[in-house]
């Protein structure tokens, strides 16, 4: 599930008081409540997952003669990636790309979006979030074509607008496009969340901010940023993730040229169907988890400080 | 509540138990060895199905349409004379090559997947040391039965290297193709050079391309260069020059790694590209082999190493991507010559490098007999002239050949002069990433590299890719 | 209407115009080459035409295969939205230890799984199951990989619906069912409307699930289809490709609209900060 448009939760893991059976739910019914997701999740996810790190410690592939004996090479893949030149240059890549359009396109102009809709004419209102709405939810190949058509060296838009025909902008400028691609993409997510946590900040403090004259700048740092720190928190690690692991960027430049937008979902599509290595793309498989995972955790400690 | 993540957890390590019991990848292979061959060979009632990478209304699309509007009917006709009542269901993917393949891999690893499966040419080999496919007669049972097929005698031998892997008949070829030097017959009398021109060494092509750089704003010769261009340099460029100086880049499954014969192409390469016979540049471009069609077709290039595709759609006078209205008289073409005569693989004075389709049977079909019978039904010589629809290509059989190409002499010119001396790539599992090492060598020729530390750079690469030293020949 | 205000209206208006323009300009594709006689990459006014959309509905499989990619994405939806309401409830209301962190490993293996990695395990287990070639099997793995973030923020939103209403239900005799379906999921509607939305927008757009597990073409969706519109040398085939783009873009408009305008859009609850 590639597409930008990812979900959506909630901070994770924070302690809310007791939870109460209000309802009278009972342990029993509970558990009947949980088994339908539980056994999806276990048979469709965890399985293949652990099937999957398995296979990171194989020599395995689909064709030749290690699909007939594949063998268990141990930790050797693991090696293997922190030698590998095009890994680490996938990695680089990825934080660019996530640094870039996530934590940088996609949160900033999110809030922008927030913060001035909140004053502006129903009408504008409306058109601006429609618009940037419908480029989180069209669909992802659809997507790419459009902003292939976009780049395009010979009839492209932005060549047309810019009158500067021949830039192959996918090809000299791969992760520049990328950067835009994304942000483009999925600001909708962050607009969403920022929406509704401004809401929460208490209009009297604005009103008592303006009041004394503090210029906006100093609204935002002093009042409104104390009160949406745990969104803003919540909604970069968020984004992060889904683009650090978002395999749009291979439906418009697969990659190249020459590696030079390959980032790490796209470096294992390769490594597993161009060169058939399923045992060290499983290997890096899982070095991407970890790595989502000490984000995570890294999140998580910030929040905790938080409170 | 201490029961759920109890449960969880059991569930956890539950699953991880199946993946030990189940997660053996690759189960040993010994699937149809205990199979009979003659399984349900008098069935009444068959079914079969097709499998190939073409779709209707997308890649491949007339391809997909002979097989679904042509071929199955008439088999099914065919058989109902017999008494036998077949259903033949074709299933087309129509996607990227490499995911088509991985997907098919992921069917016959399990052993299921469609009865006769067609698939490119380099992929036999990989596909044979996996266990996917199996020889004819090892499927077939007899092989009497398959060595007589009378089809056999009108594929030229070095044709069906493209369904076979050491020395066995894995599937029958389809439609294959041949490489040649086109040259500019227009430039070539401008240099004072003969209008039937047949290089028979390297030399030879060089001072050819000497006297074509006196003329102005031409570069005298295009052979494929780099990475941009990927497989077309390997194919286009230095495989067929390796097969000319008498080595093959895989042979008895040893990678031809730092080595003579490696160096005297990279030499070749550099003679051209250092010394302004060929544009370094344009090797480097995205569309670098678009923009040598191009400037080929506005007489800008005297000689290209092409495939027939060059010709039946390139230059064709009026549907090609750059039309020469005189291309019959304009373009001249000749065989490639070894680097000197008698030098070439096999002793060979000329050389060739082809590509192409087989179609193999799949060995876990319940009707091996049937998808035998169907497999020589659609390469029968009505059947092979009834795909082209009316279209002139090189066909696997040389008896079509010599009926739809008679009115082409070009295309007539490779089906009889150079399939016999062709060359197929090897199909393994390592080919592609060599392929990619070889085209890196000749980027860093052609940019500038000696020659001996492009082949270094080389041969580093093979044996990483090939994953031991001992699977490497150097010299 | 000091000019410091003149200014900052005008500065706004300016931002605002150039954030719509960069969110619309490379959507005029999709309006214009549908329309145009010869469709290219890239805008222009179109030279008027319907000629694309005949050559699209006549098109073997292509219409076909969005009645393929519906069954599959209302199906996946459908179950998604069930399942991760009832437990999302049951996570909300009953307190289990170590639920947060279970939770969220499995949020994180979601990413791993749905990549090209786990394709060999998902396709062996499917064809063990017999259900390769089956709509329904694809619907199946799509529902285990989305499901995950779907509890996450469904959660969210039933912890927000104040555990008042269902206590004071309770102390007037309704069952629990009653309790669920009078006061749970209307309060929660906004919630499940929008995981409906957000898991069908996801399923629609995916690739390589189907692409591995169906063999047909005729039962392939149009996310596969639309992949497979090249000409006979394999470019892209630009009369259908744009056409079908379109068509392929209305269903997910359609329900994001429709949803949007009955519950509102919204991505958590009352998220507490």
């Amino acid at each position: 599930m590639t597409t930008a448009s990812q979900p959506v939760p909630a901070p994770p893991a924070r302690v809310r008081g007791p939870a109460q059976d209000v309802a009278g739910l009972g342990v029993t019914r509970a558990l009947g409540f949980l088994a339908p997701a539980l056994l999806l999740i276990g048979a469709f996810l965890v399985f293949p997952a652990i099937w999957t790190i398995y296979i990171g410690i194989t020599n395995y592939r689909l064709t030749g003669v290690e699909a007939v004996s594949p063998s268990i090479v141990g930790l050797s893949n693991y090696t293997k990636a922190l030698n590998d030149a095009l890994f680490h240059n996938a990695l680089w890549l990825t934080v660019l790309f996530v640094l870039g359009s996530a934590i940088i396109g996609q949160n900033i102009l999110g809030f922008m979006l927030a913060w001035t809709m909140r004053r502006a004419r129903p009408a504008v209102r409306r058109t601006v979030e429609g618009l940037v709405l419908l480029a989180w939810i069209l669909p992802s190949t659809v997507v790419a074509y459009l902003w292939i058509a976009f780049f395009d060296r010979d009839t492209g838009t932005l060549n047309s607008i810019l009158g500067a025909q021949g830039t192959a902008w996918l090809i000299d400028y791969p992760m520049v496009c990328l950067v835009f691609f994304n942000t483009w993409r999925g600001t909708a997510f962050s607009m969403m969340l920022y929406s509704s946590a401004l809401q929460a900040v208490p209009p009297s403090q604005l009103e008592s901010a303006r009041m004394v004259g503090a210029s906006g700048w100093q609204t935002l740092r002093d009042v409104v940023f104390p009160h949406i720190r745990g969104h803003v928190l919540t909604n970069t690690l968020l984004i992060s993730l889904w683009t650090a692991n978002d395999f749009s960027p291979f439906l418009l430049t697969k990659g190249g040229p020459n590696h030079e937008s390959e980032t790490v979902p796209v470096y294992i599509y390769n490594v597993a169907l161009q060169g058939g290595e399923l045992g060290y793309s499983s290997a890096i498989s899982f070095l991407l988890l970890i790595a989502n995972l000490l984000v995570a955790l890294l999140y998580l400690r910030l929040l905790r400080r938080r409170s | 509540m201490r029961r759920i993540s109890r449960l969880s957890r059991l569930a956890v390590l539950g699953s991880a138990a199946v993946v030990l019991l189940t997660g053996c990848l690759g189960s040993s292979d010994s699937g149809s060895a205990g199979q009979d061959s003659n399984r349900n060979a008098d069935a009444k009632k068959v079914e079969l199905t097709i499998g190939s990478n073409s779709v209707k209304g997308g890649k491949n699309s007339s391809g997909a349409t002979f097989t679904q509007d042509v071929l199955i009917p008439a088999f099914v006709a065919d058989q109902k004379t017999k008494g036998v009542d077949v259903t033949v269901k074709f299933e087309g993917d129509g996607s990227d090559d490499e995911v088509y393949k991985q997907k098919l891999a992921l069917s016959l690893s399990n052993k299921a997947g469609p009865d006769l499966i067609n698939i490119d040419g380099i992929w036999v080999g990989e596909f044979a040391q996996a266990g996917y496919i199996k020889p004819l007669t090892d499927t077939v049972g007899d092989a009497a039965k398959v060595d007589d097929w009378d089809g056999w005698k009108q594929i030229p031998d070095s044709v069906q290297q493209l369904g076979s892997f050491e020395g066995k008949r894995y599937g029958v070829p389809g439609g294959t193709d041949g490489r040649v030097l086109y040259f500019n017959k227009k430039l070539f009398q401008q240099a004072g050079l003969p209008a039937d021109w047949q290089p028979k060494s390297w030399d030879e092509i060089t001072s050819a391309a000497q006297a074509l750089k006196k003329l102005p704003g031409v570069t005298p010769v295009q052979i494929n260069a780099g990475t941009a261009m990927g497989e077309a340099t390997t194919m286009q460029g230095v495989l067929p020059l390796l097969v000319g100086t008498g080595a093959t880049i895989n042979t008895d499954g040893k990678w031809l790694g730092n080595s003579s014969q490696i160096r005297q192409v990279l030499d070749f390469y550099k003679g051209i590209y250092s010394t302004g016979l060929g544009d370094p540049v344009l090797q480097r471009e995205a569309k670098g082999r678009d923009k040598s069609f191009a400037e080929f077709a506005a007489n800008k290039i005297g000689i290209l190493l092409e495939g027939d595709y060059f010709w039946r759609s390139v230059v064709q006078p009026k549907e090609g991507v750059a039309k020469m209205a005189d291309r019959d008289a304009a373009v001249g073409y000749a065989l490639i010559p070894a680097s000197k005569p008698g030098g070439g693989i096999k002793g060979q004075d000329f050389v060739s490098m082809s590509g192409g389709g087989a179609t193999a049977i799949n060995p876990n079909t319940k009707f091996p007999q049937q998808a035998w019978e169907l497999l020589q039904f659609m390469n029968s010589a009505d059947m092979v002239k009834k795909s082209l629809n009316g279209a002139a290509k090189i066909t696997q059989r040389t008896d079509v050949n010599a009926e739809v190409l008679a009115g082409d002499p070009m295309l007539n010119f490779v089906a009889t002069k150079v399939l016999p001396l062709t060359q197929y790539r090897p199909g393994l599992a390592e080919y592609p990433k060599i392929s990619a090492a070889l085209q890196q060598a000749t980027a860093d020729v052609v940019g500038g590299k000696s020659t001996d530390a492009a082949a270094k750079g080389y041969e580093t690469a093979v044996e990483a890719a090939a994953g031991s030293k001992d699977k490497v020949t150097s010299n | 209407m000091t000019p410091a205000y003149v200014v900052r209206r005008i500065g706004f208006y300016i931002l605002i115009c150039i954030v719509t323009l960069f969110f619309a300009v490379p959507m005029l594709w999709i309006a214009s080459a549908p329309f145009d006689s010869s469709p290219g990459l890239g805008v222009h006014w179109p030279d008027w035409t319907l000629e694309n959309f005949r050559k699209t509905l006549a098109h073997p499989y292509a219409m076909h295969s969005m009645v393929n990619s519906l069954l599959i994405c209302i199906t996946t939806a459908v179950a998604v939205t069930a399942f991760a309401a009832l437990a999302s409830y049951a996570l909300s209301r009953v307190r289990i230890p170590g639920r947060d962190a279970l939770l969220y490993g499995l949020l994180l293996l979601s990413s791993v799984v749905t990549g090209t990695a786990a394709m060999v395990p998902i396709f062996v287990m499917m064809f063990q199951l017999g259900l390769i070639d089956s709509r329904f099997g694809v619907a199946l793995v799509m529902t285990g990989g989305l499901l995950p973030a779907a509890i996450f923020i469904l959660k969210d939103f039933i912890d927000a619906v104040p555990k008042s209403y269902e206590e004071s239900a309770r102390v007037f005799g309704a069952s629990t069912l009653q309790i669920l379906r009078d006061v749970v999921v209307p309060v929660a509607r906004p919630g499940l409307a929008t995981i409906l939305v957000w898991a069908f927008v996801n399923s629609w757009g995916n690739f390589l699930v189907p692409f591995l597990l169906i063999r047909s073409i005729d039962k392939q969706p149009g996310a596969v289809l639309l992949q497979t519109f090249t000409d006979e040398g394999g470019s892209a085939n630009l009369s259908v490709i744009p056409v079908f783009s379109l068509l392929f873009s209305i269903p997910v408009v359609v329900l994001y609209l429709l949803v949007n305008s009955r519950y509102g859009f919204r991505f958590h609850g009352g998220i507490k900060s």
